[in-house]
């Protein structure tokens, strides 16, 4: 039985939850991937305001394809998280405290991961169709520039993730 | 002589690229529904199950199966008898930009490896060219995402590393992968050739039928062997367990040099799309 979660999810439900465990997350998450990544680790390393306030979020890693005119969203599975690797301590450092990817992570993001006691969520990849009916809003918020690698602000209903990476480093990958 | 048309061109590439992102082939899916049925992993029976009910929601709302659309891959086997009064590149180009631009699909490819700035309609395309004897043109495409590319691999081997030496490396290679390629997975292996030979083995050898074995009585036992080994290594769907790592293996293999023994893996995820089309050549009248 999967578990529900609404955004924002506070600090004691965040720590109930355990690698292995299914999740429907309904709320507000936002969309990143490499490009965007990049630009919000250069502006905290700048010290400048990043297009939203990490703290306390949800970042996917999604580059959906476009919209038709009567769709919210395209196609929006989730992207490999390894990539990410590199940038996620230092946003974790600044308050996000869940991220949604696919496939596993390194160990020194496990590391971070659990210092700041975050969460690491997968979506089954390659489930575009599928993951897109849960997305009921999709703003466009920050960087156009990066086109399919923008910063969307979606609103989801019972979007379905796994617990991969747990606040206690707890993994479902061997 | 004979010749196709440029709009014809353009057109059949451009509907072929649309086509594949939201349809998925009928084999591939009843690969999926007896993989399913067979799979006893718990987690790795339900992603298969929703990678079938994915390529519905797909094909009946007109969503693409994956939101990486790839690279434009494009092999093209070219008539003797036909010629083109046109840049046929850019006619392909041309194709592939409406199917990206019409299609709603993603477009993910960047001008330069380090300035990552976006060319907004997904070309260039990545084109082979090969002569058929006749006046067809058989085009055979496949959006290739990122994600499996990515962990694809090459390496030279020493002759005398032999089978056993492909088959580990195979393991290795789908082992390193893990869910990050997105099993299950259709696995080319090209042998064979020298450096640059054995990486377009690797890629045809994932753009054959889903359910042909090799001609070759040596590639055909490899593929056997592989599948059964890579399917012993419990990656399972997306990598968390189970009996469905890879739906198929296919070894294309070709002459070599004395010295070497050149493996190529190249890796397709789940959302396996291709097409094939045959165009006619239409007769145009020569005036010499």
């Amino acid at each position: 039985m999967e578990k529900k979660l609404t955004t924002p999810i506070n600090d004691s439900t965040r720590e109930t939850l355990i690698a292995g465990q299914e999740v429907l997350i309904s709320g507000y998450i936002y969309t990143a991937r490499d490009a965007a990544h990049k630009l919000l680790v250069d502006a905290i390393n700048k010290k400048e305001k990043t297009p939203f306030d990490i703290k306390d979020q949800i970042v996917y890693y999604v580059g959906p394809t476009p919209a038709r005119p009567n769709q919210v969203i395209g196609a929006c599975g989730p992207t490999s998280s390894y990539r990410m690797d590199k940038f996620s301590p230092t946003l974790m450092e600044n308050g996000l405290k869940i991220m949604i990817g696919k496939g596993p992570r390194s160990d020194a993001f496990t590391k971070s991961l659990v210092e700041n006691e975050a969460v690491y969520l997968i979506a089954i990849g390659g489930l575009g169709a599928k993951l897109s009916k849960t997305v009921i809003e999709n703003t466009k918020i920050a960087y156009n520039h990066l086109e399919s690698e923008a910063i969307h602000r979606l609103k989801v209903i019972n979007f379905p993730a796994i617990v991969a990476i747990d606040s206690k480093g707890n993994s479902i990958f061997k | 002589m004979y010749t196709v048309e440029r709009n014809e061109i353009i057109n059949t590439i451009k509907d072929m690229f649309i086509d594949s992102a939201y349809n998925l082939n009928n084999k591939l899916v009843n690969k999926f529904e007896r993989a399913e049925k067979l799979e006893t992993n718990k987690l790795g029976k339900s992603i298969l199950r929703k990678i079938i009910e994915n390529q519905v929601i797909a094909k009946t709302e007109n969503i693409p199966l994956c939101q990486d659309t790839g690279v434009a891959v494009i092999f093209l086997e070219i008539g003797r008898q036909l010629i083109f009064s046109y840049d046929l590149e850019k006619a392909i180009n041309t194709g592939v930009r409406k199917a990206y631009m019409d299609g709603y699909l993603r477009k993910s490819i960047v001008q330069h490896p380090l300035n990552r700035i976006n060319t907004l309609d997904n070309t260039p395309a990545i084109i082979h060219y090969n002569y058929i004897p006749g006046k067809n043109l058989n085009i055979h495409i496949a959006p290739k995402g990122g994600g499996s590319e990515n962990m694809s691999r090459l390496k030279m081997l020493s002759p005398s590393e032999g089978e056993e030496g492909i088959i580990n490396f195979v393991l290795e290679t789908i082992k390193l992968a893990g869910g990050k390629a997105c099993p299950p997975l259709i696995v080319g292996v090209g042998i064979g050739g020298n450096f640059e030979k054995v990486a377009l083995l690797a890629k045809q050898a994932i753009f054959r039928k889903i359910n042909d074995s090799s001609k070759s009585l040596i590639d055909r036992n490899l593929e056997e062997k592989l599948l059964k080994k890579i399917n012993q290594l419990d990656i399972g769907p997306m990598g968390l367990g189970g009996l469905t790592t890879a739906l198929a293996v296919k070894v294309n293999s070709y002459p070599c040099h004395i010295a070497s023994l050149p493996v190529a893996v190249n890796l397709q995820c789940h959302s396996a799309r291709k097409k094939e089309v045959t165009l006619v050549g239409k007769k145009i009248n020569n005036s010499n």
